[in-house]
């Protein structure tokens, strides 16, 4: 019994470890909308590494960013932030817009 | 209102398209079109509340709830239509032969309609959200009601009168083969669903993507094009897909197929009668 109980306990630990090892390897990087564009609208992020994405929207109206390339959408509520995970990615531009603004809101990922 | 009718298109094509597959695949059952019915009412009326609830959603489950809501309203759909299609299994092929023997469709039985009309509410409800959010900032944006209600009734009729092009597509098909096909539609249609959820399950980083970029089809059939995304609903192409996605894809296409083949064994008496 406490043999188990200890191998769960060593077991998750182990768990755990793996998972922040995971996290500290992911690249971070942020995005503000703002007036319906993207701030930077190009942004760069490392190749090859998973990309924690945050969103922030200082706009009091909800956007929804999108990405083909990205194959990602999400929702950013108004006043809202969000956080969203994308590759990891190839070398190479990876455009992306807000569909409820299309006209101003266009932005591009580059993976280097 | 020409930008404001093309988003709206494109939202209700993808439920429109679930609506027609649903409509078809309930074909001959009484009380359908009010079960449908009820079924796209609700989805209307839980997009509102979704959209206005944008932002609690979003904040749910430290910023990942909008991906988990996703993923779980697609796989819900995805259990009701397995759970459909392998009921339509055991019984369909009966339907079909006294369809055909009484040339009409006539009350077939009763079905568990309860389980599609569900599938129809999920899908109005996940992209109705988006038209009601995206409706609500083009009004705070100074759009004016004309524009709007003129986006709203060319993006509704358009996407509406695509899922009846589709619909009347399907009645075509010989009554003989009827439900299998729609049934075979059916199981595309949830293993697409499955690709998805698993899609924003990665987005959320919940599981491995087992490859974030498979492959990129998008140069020889991209999902902006009306039939790029006319599939992508359908049968859920996805020009870039991960890899964990195939994998959703396939082991709900399987176990579906293996429940239908398992459960929907024909007695001996309806071989003999066929």
């Amino acid at each position: 019994m406490r043999l188990r109980s200890s191998m769960g306990f060593a077991l998750a630990f182990a768990l755990a470890l793996v998972m922040t090892n995971v996290r500290a390897d992911d690249a971070e990087a942020r995005l503000t909308i703002r007036s319906h564009r993207f701030e930077p609208a190009e942004l760069t992020v490392p190749a090859d590494k998973k990309v924690k994405l945050t969103i922030e929207n200082e706009d009091s109206t909800a956007e929804e960013f999108e990405s083909y390339e990205l194959n990602r959408e999400k929702v950013v509520p108004a006043k809202g932030r969000v956080t969203l995970y994308v590759g990891p990615l190839k070398p190479g531009r990876y455009p992306f817009f807000g569909d409820f603004h299309k006209d101003t809101a266009q932005g591009v990922l580059i993976a280097q | 209102m020409a930008g404001i009718a093309v988003l709206v298109f494109r939202e209700v094509l993808e439920a429109a398209l679930v609506v027609s597959v649903v409509f078809a695949a309930t074909r001959g059952v009484p009380g359908r079109a009010r079960w449908i019915g009820a079924g796209i009412a609700a989805g209307v009326l839980g997009s509102i509340v979704l959209a206005v609830s944008a932002e609690a959603v979003a904040e749910a489950a430290a910023g990942m709830g909008q991906e988990l809501f996703n993923a779980t309203v697609l796989f819900a759909a995805v259990a009701m239509i397995a759970w459909h299609a392998i009921w339509m299994a055991t019984h369909g092929r009966q339907m079909a032969l006294q369809m055909q023997a009484l040339g009409a469709e006539v009350s077939v039985g009763r079905r568990p309609l309860a389980a599609l009309a569900i599938v129809v509410t999920l899908a109005v409800l996940r992209e109705g959200s988006e038209i009601v959010l995206f409706l609500l900032a083009q009004a705070a944006g100074g759009s004016g009601a004309f524009d709007i209600a003129g986006g709203i009734a060319l993006g509704v009729g358009g996407g509406a009168a695509t899922g009846l092009a589709l619909y009347l597509g399907l009645l075509r098909i010989p009554i003989r083969h009827f439900f299998t096909a729609t049934n075979w539609l059916l199981l595309l249609l949830a293993a697409g669903m499955a690709s998805q959820g698993a899609r924003f399950l990665v987005q959320a980083d919940l599981i491995p993507s087992l490859g974030a970029r498979l492959w990129d089809t998008s140069a020889f059939l991209s999902e902006r094009s009306i039939l790029g995304q006319t599939l992508h609903a359908l049968i859920g192409y996805d020009a870039r897909p991960a890899g964990v996605q195939i994998v959703f894809y396939l082991v709900t296409a399987v176990s579906i197929a293996i429940g239908m083949k398992v459960w929907g064994r024909p007695r001996r008496k309806i071989t003999q009668a066929a």
